[in-house]
């Protein structure tokens, strides 16, 4: 601070400060005269804090301060050679802690929430340091793999734009202070009983964060607690208290059905179980095997979505509808089943063969059918596909209706809205969540929210909302705090931290014991606490379930209380805590309920959460940002995504910017036109447009929530789509969307694969003899091999993110995507087939093949890329002078090459990210693929330690093992017991481009669907 | 030996005979020989438009500088290059350059173990242009490369890592081909500069002059040993040259024809490499010399005949180009390979469509003028089809190697390449270095070979005058 006197004109009023200084009683200390007189001169100084032009430096570099700093940044820089380096003690550990060996990772159960769910994971950490989200094999929602959220988080972890202190009013304050506030909150509230006192949170599943929340509540009887989630199960709820009276949590068991009709749900994209169904759907695709004796039986997938997903791009049957005509949909299923009584099934021309169809099938397959509508499907969907599992039998069998895995809160956010609008509200406690960005346009909460009197937010980024807050608490990331939550069956979730808070965030249930009187206690000892007294106090009383049902009998008998604490804390859940499956009753009324129909109206928008971003929270991720979107392939950005009529209708081609309309609210956004989306209804994803989102997130595609109201959250009709003439740039990693006739993927359905098992190599040209004087290489030890499932694949990215991860593959922003420079080292590529407006959808991983022949190492000049003697064909970093060749000559384009230097070498967060096995790589040298060969050379010395071959299954690429539909399989193809050698021998196997004589060693089992004949011949 | 080389010596010069077109207008002897061609460099002021002209191309060079340098501190990126496009104006531009250079040693080399007398005063300037256009040609390979300060990887460096080059990369194969070129391109155009050099030391009048081309002349006094020891000199370099014309363009068509990208993959790429390259080489000298000659009033010596002579390599080779493509077409069709197929379909309609048709009116159709003597002894005529056949080589590249390599086998990784501005600034570096260096040769070094020249002189005018 300037040391300048305060400039003041105005005499001093020396007797009145006489009388002020009087009249203090304690110490008080005063910096000058001015300061006790209170002058205006000296207020205003205060008000400053720093000298006149400082604001600039805060403010983006204007041309001159660029000028000035250029100059002292040359002028200072022979000033370092004058500092010495402060010197940096390094200690080892005296006493190491248990299993801690350097250089060998260590791996630990935790959980990672995302909307109050959680998958349990595994996380690797090197030294301390969590570098890679792995599934726990043994949690019942992740069975070891995980989705890409789950994967990503862990860049969210070291995000260097992570809200890093506790903010008072902009400035950074303390932990110490903001207890030292929450005191003096708790003695205000306490005397009033927390009137105007509202606490507003995310979707909370935690059982300890929920009881902490009850005896708060509990203490303040007139305080309210919101709940408000951007990507709500509001309707999959109110659909159950349709169809049943009470609110119910439809869990699906997907491997027990043989006919799947999904309204709209996105099964294996989003929403909690995704991944979990994603594995039970693709166990029942693996038709054939290793031994051809198998049954080749499938199940079959009928889709009705407006906008193409993963779950409708492998889909048997997909037919491409408006939310509202899906209404209609469901309706006429009902009807023509007679699920509900006194419905009359309105006609429906489009879909009339189809209602037929599926309605057939179901009833062909009673009890083993199932009906799963979407989470952005409307509650009378939900309720007819309630009833329409109901009538068929599937209730129990694959459906069970568990008791809500999510608390209702008392409020919702339009009554809290209305409530701080009025004025009711005096403090306003936002724990997680970002409200101000991603609430509907109509609550007007950036303005209500400054009637509020005291706001207190807290988050993981210094965003939208802790903009405005009177005081922002960064918050731990769910890798830095203790914590429990559920997973989509119930299964309780213990999350553990594996480091201690980057930032010394803090955990929701620290905010709300420093509100409950137990100022500085931590995460960890809160939700220990909490569950010593669940073991110990089996009976005691609780809304929210009994101490037995969260498997304390199956625990308690055999352990004490800290051993039970610490299985559960090991295993990462609590086994056999799942929910029981409820015994329900349709309700009498459901048909007279059910009796209006909406009105349709052309150009439905419908809001959906993006497969990258969500809601907006992944939005300062830039794995996520930079992975392309499953269908549309776009990258760091959202689109208005239409369909190919739609767009000649209102002549648009993608890219051209569009202005939506509704209700005099108005948002700019490109256009994107997507083969398959409904003709009358446009997609538009959340998550974008942030402001103050951070480095990745602001100013990246258009935010939603602009035109989003409270009363139509995901579906709006009668949107105005004015054209503006506009262009932008959509980054989308694949122009070219059909196959060119070429046999890259190739598919038969059910019927002909019996007829033909090996249609898949058909037409196939590979060559057969070596072609070479050479005599061949016999690979002696381990040859090394990989089969891709394309049956089984959804297309869901896991894998690119999985090894984005594992391989410290770098981001390169979206002026590099494009001009084509992603670097992912495997890419699915999706191919559209068959008519423009509902074309089959196929995905199909790309990473490098391994190729026995590549064509990549004859051409490199300086032997950088080389065969091993176990069939990889690796790369030599150091070796390589970039001559782009190889990638030049690869068939299948998988060489990646550093065009600048990507990787972030200056953000200090980002170093322990990294994993230490796999080299970071520098500008100017090629990479991809090398079958994650550090994870091979680890099996590899335990192996040689033991004496003994790698066994099959040691070995576990990155993508391999996040896949959740167990696409891949990986080993040793010398050993012909193994996985892979017995996938590879099955009929369907074939190689991409084998007519090339490139020898993949990568193949893939071609693609079988299970069409209805009678839909197919329509 | 010595016995054939009299013989050569006294071999009355071809083109002599043909006396409605000579290979040097009546009225010179001798010394009006020397006079004239030294002339322009000891004695004739420096014109004015050699100071405009270097002064330009000097600037332009600067911008290589900067380019280059820009691309070593932030890297390739700068380049409009990416993933499938690897290749880009880099190496369309290395192609075209080497293609260039090739009719410099064609002219000096096969021309002259053919006895084509014809070469004589064009085959200097040939020659320096070959040698120019290398050096141009060779700033690529090393700055295209990731990291170029370890570009000296490619060649067979021993070293502590016990690396060696992978010998059977065609990019390895292109080192040696071209740094082979390299030197003996120099060496031959040194050593026939040698007699000249001598003529210029002894003529010269300034100290400086006397000199630097006493240093350069190495002593030579023309005495017979002197001259029997050049001629062979320069037949065995001759001899050395001559496969090398056909070896570095089939070397550097291997880096196509040995990969495995339909549009590359084709057993007619070395002939047809080799025909486009002379094709290119001999525009350029058209490109070249007719100002030349207009300029430093040399038409008594690069006559008409030369230029007529010229087009009609360039119309033999442009018909050796034209068949080239219609083979890749036909192979693209009778193959039945879909990603042959596909190649040339995609050349025909894709996204790049209209530069195959350019490369079809540049390469094939304006040639065809040239079946005429009208438009063949038309200098203005013969300078604009040089001038296309330059650009329609360079779109030949530029459809070979971008246009190959955007849509390959997967059409999910298909995607587009344009040029950025650094791509544009180092080609027109190139091209600045290139003409800095022709004005700095024109300017120091004789452009015609002077006792070449000499030999053309009917022996009744040669003899000195009394």
């Amino acid at each position: 601070m300037s040391s300048q006197p305060i400039q003041s004109n105005a005499p001093l009023d020396l007797d009145a400060i006489r009388t002020q200084l009087s009249s203090v009683q304690g110490p008080q200390f005063w910096r000058s005269l001015e300061e006790v007189a209170r002058t205006p001169e000296f207020q205003a100084y205060l008000d400053h804090e720093f000298t006149p032009g400082t604001s600039d430096w805060t403010d983006p570099v204007s041309r001159r301060r660029l000028v000035e700093l250029l100059g002292a940044t040359l002028g200072l820089a022979g000033l370092t050679a004058c500092t010495k380096q402060p010197p940096e003690a390094i200690v080892p550990y005296v006493k190491a802690p248990e299993e801690f060996i350097p250089g060998k990772p260590l791996y630990y159960a935790t959980a990672i929430p995302v909307s109050g769910y959680s998958d349990g994971v595994l996380v690797e950490s090197h030294m301390g340091r969590p570098t890679k989200v792995e599934g726990n094999p043994e949690h019942p929602a992740s069975l070891g793999s995980t989705d890409v959220f789950r994967q990503a988080s862990i860049l969210t972890l070291y995000d260097p734009d992570r809200s890093q202190a506790v903010a008072r009013e902009g400035r950074i304050s303390s932990w110490v202070h903001f207890l030292a506030t929450a005191a003096a909150l708790r003695e205000t509230l306490l005397s009033n009983r927390g009137a105007g006192f509202r606490i507003l949170t995310e979707t909370i599943t935690s059982p300890s964060l929920l009881a902490a929340l009850r005896a708060l509540l509990a203490e303040l009887p007139e305080a309210k607690w919101c709940q408000f989630e951007p990507v709500s199960r509001q309707n999959v709820h109110d659909g159950t208290r349709l169809a049943f009276g009470e609110v119910l949590h439809p869990v699906y068991h997907v491997d027990k059905a043989e006919v799947i009709v999904s309204l709209d749900a996105d099964l294996f994209g989003s929403g909690p179980g995704a991944v979990r169904y994603s594995r039970d759907f693709a166990a029942r695709r693996k038709v054939g095997g290793a031994s051809e004796s198998q049954p080749k039986a499938m199940n079959r997938l009928y889709v009705v979505e407006p906008c193409p997903s993963i779950t409708g791009g492998i889909a048997d049957h997909r037919l491409a509808l408006p939310v509202s005509e899906i209404e209609k949909f469901a309706r006429a299923l009902a009807a023509e089943l007679g699920a509900v009584s006194g419905l009359s099934a309105p006609a429906s021309s489009q879909a009339h063969a189809w209602v037929k169809a599926v309605a057939s099938d179901l009833l062909r397959h009673k009890g083993a059918g199932l009906v799963a509508a979407g989470a952005q499907q409307s509650a009378t969907v939900h309720a007819l596909a309630h009833a329409i599992n109901t009538a068929l039998g599937n209730n129990g069998a694959t459906v069970s209706y568990l008791d809500p895995i999510e608390t209702a809160s008392p409020q919702s956010l339009p009554e809290l809205a209305r409530e701080m609008e009025s004025g009711k509200v005096s403090t306003l406690l936002m724990l997680g969540g970002n409200p101000l960005y991603s609430s509907p346009a109509d609550l007007n909460f950036a303005e209500v929210l400054r009637k509020v009197k005291l706001r207190i937010h807290l988050g993981e980024y210094d965003d939208e909302t802790s903009a405005v807050c009177h005081w922002h608490i960064n918050e731990a990331h769910p890798l830095e705090s203790w914590g429990d939550t559920r997973a989509y069956d119930g299964t309780i979730t213990v999350q553990q931290p594996l480091i201690d808070p980057l930032y010394n965030g803090r955990a929701a249930i620290e905010v709300i014991s420093a509100l409950a009187g137990r100022p500085g206690v931590s995460s960890h000892d809160l939700v220990k606490e909490f569950w010593r007294a669940r073991y110990k106090d089996a009976s005691a009383p609780d809304s929210f379930r009994s101490a037995k049902d969260l498997g304390a009998d199956s625990v308690l008998p055999q352990f004490t209380l800290d051993e039970a604490w610490q299985k559960q804390v090991h295993d990462g859940f609590i086994p056999a805590s799942a929910g029981a499956g409820k015994r329900v009753t349709l309700a009498r009324d459901l048909g007279a309920v059910l009796a209006s129909a909406a009105a349709a109206s052309i150009f439905e928008l419908n809001f959906r959460p993006d497969p990258s971003a969500y809601d907006g929270r992944f939005a300062n991720n830039a794995w996520l940002q930079e992975l392309p979107r499953p269908i549309t392939k776009i990258t760091w950005d959202n689109a208005v995504l239409l369909s190919p009529a739609a767009a000649q209708k209102l002549n648009l081609v993608t890219g051209e910017v569009v202005e939506l309309r509704h209700s005099g609210r108005v948002l700019r956004a490109p256009v994107c036109i997507v083969p398959g989306h409904a003709d009358a209804s446009l997609t538009l994803h959340l998550g974008y447009g942030r402001w103050r989102g951070g480095r990745i997130a602001n100013n990246v595609g258009s935010n939603a929530n602009r035109l989003r109201t409270s009363s139509q959250l995901w579906s709006m009709s009668g949107v105005e789509v004015v054209k503006t003439g506009g262009k932008h740039l959509l980054a989308i990693t694949q122009e070219h969307n059909s196959m060119e006739g070429r046999n890259l993927i190739r598919s038969a359905t059910l019927a002909e694969y019996i007829k033909k098992p090996d249609f898949a190599q058909e037409g196939e040209h590979a060559v057969k003899n070596p072609l070479s004087l050479f005599p061949e290489y016999k690979y002696e030890g381990y040859s090394w091999g990989m089969a891709i499932d394309l049956n089984a694949c959804t297309g869901c990215n896991a894998c690119t993110i999985a090894c984005q991860a594992e391989n410290n593959i770098a981001v390169v922003g979206k002026s590099e995507v494009l001009r084509g420079r992603e670097m992912h080292w495997i890419r699915l590529d999706r191919y559209f087939e068959g008519s423009l407006d509902n074309p089959t959808i196929h995905h199909q991983p790309v990473a490098c093949m391994q190729c026995d022949n590549a064509p990549c190492e004859v051409v490199c000049p300086v032997a950088a890329t080389s065969h091993s003697s176990e069939g990889l064909n690796q790369m030599t970093y150091n070796r390589c002078v970039g001559t782009r060749y190889c990638a030049n000559n690869c068939p299948y384009k998988v060489r990646r090459f550093n065009f600048f230097l990507y990787g972030d070498w200056e953000s200090k967060s980002l170093h322990g990210l990294r994993n230490p096995d796999v080299t970071v790589r520098s500008r100017g040298v090629m990479e991809k693929c090398t079958y994650c060969v550090q994870r091979i050379n680890l099996a590899r010395i335990e192996a040689e330690k033991e004496d003994r071959r790698i066994a099959d299954g040691e070995v576990v690429s990155a993508c391999q093992a996040v896949c959740p539909a167990q696409a891949i399989s990986f080993g040793d193809l010398n050993d012909p017991k193994s996985r892979v050698s017995k996938v590879k021998a099955d009929s369907r196997n074939y190689g991409l481009l084998t007519d090339l004589n490139t020898r993949p060693r990568t193949t893939y089992l071609a693609r079988v669907r299970n069409p209805n004949l009678e839909l197919e011949k329509a | 030996m010595p016995e054939e080389m009299d013989k050569e010596l006294e071999r009355p010069a071809v083109a002599i005979e043909d006396a409605e077109h000579p290979l040097i207008e009546p009225g010179h002897s001798y010394s009006t020989v020397t006079d004239h061609i030294s002339a322009i460099v000891l004695t004739r002021k420096t014109p004015r438009w050699w100071w405009i002209g270097f002064g330009i191309s000097f600037i332009v060079l600067n911008i290589l500088l900067f380019s280059l340098g820009a691309l070593v501190i932030k890297g390739i990126g700068l380049w409009g290059i990416n993933q499938p496009v690897g290749w880009g104006l880099d190496i369309i531009n290395f192609v075209w350059w080497i293609g260039i250079g090739h009719a410099g040693t064609l002219i000096s080399a096969i021309l002259l173990l053919l006895r084509q007398d014809w070469r004589t005063s064009i085959n200097r300037f040939a020659e320096a242009m070959t040698l120019f256009a290398v050096a141009c040609a060779g700033i690529y390979p090393i700055f295209h490369t990731g990291r170029p300060w370890l570009a000296y990887w490619m060649f067979p460096v021993p070293n502590t890592m016990g690396v060696w080059p992978q010998v059977r990369s065609p990019l390895i194969w292109d080192v040696f081909a071209i740094s082979t070129y390299a030197t003996v391109s120099a060496l031959f155009w040194y050593v026939g500069l040698i007699p000249d050099l001598a003529t210029l030391r002894d003529r010269a009048r300034v100290k400086g002059a006397k000199i630097f081309y006493g240093i350069l002349a190495m002593g030579w006094r023309g005495s017979a040993r002197h001259w029997a020891r050049y001629e062979t000199a320069s037949l065995l370099l001759a001899g050395l040259a001559t496969p090398l014309v056909i070896s570095v363009h089939t070397v550097v068509s291997f880096d196509f024809a040995a990969g495995i990208i339909p549009g590359w993959h084709a057993t007619i790429f070395p002939p047809y490499f080799v025909a486009g390259a002379i094709f290119a080489g001999f525009a350029m000298v058209l490109v070249l010399s007719i100002p030349l000659r207009a300029a430093y009033k040399l038409e008594d010596f690069i006559t008409m005949r030369h230029l007529d002579n010229m087009a009609k390599v360039m119309l033999a080779t442009g018909l050796i180009v034209a068949y080239g493509y219609m083979m890749e077409t036909f192979m693209a069709w009778y193959s039945g390979n879909e990603y042959e197929m596909y190649m040339m379909t995609n050349r025909l309609v894709g996204p790049y469509k209209y530069f195959y048709y350019a490369l079809l009116f540049c390469n094939v159709a304006a040639p065809q003028v040239l079946w005429f003597a009208k438009f063949r002894r038309n200098v203005r005529t013969l300078f604009t089809v040089a001038i296309i056949v330059s650009i329609g080589m360079w779109l030949e590249r530029f459809i070979i190697i971008p246009v190959s390599l955007h849509r390959d086998f997967l059409p999910a990784s298909w995607g587009m390449y344009w040029p950025t501005v650094f791509d544009w600034s180092t080609f027109a570096g190139t091209l600045g270095l290139f003409f800095a260096l022709m004005f700095l040769f024109l300017r120091v070094l004789p452009m015609i070979s002077i006792f070449e020249m000499r030999t053309m002189v009917p022996p009744a005018e040669g003899r000195p005058r009394k």
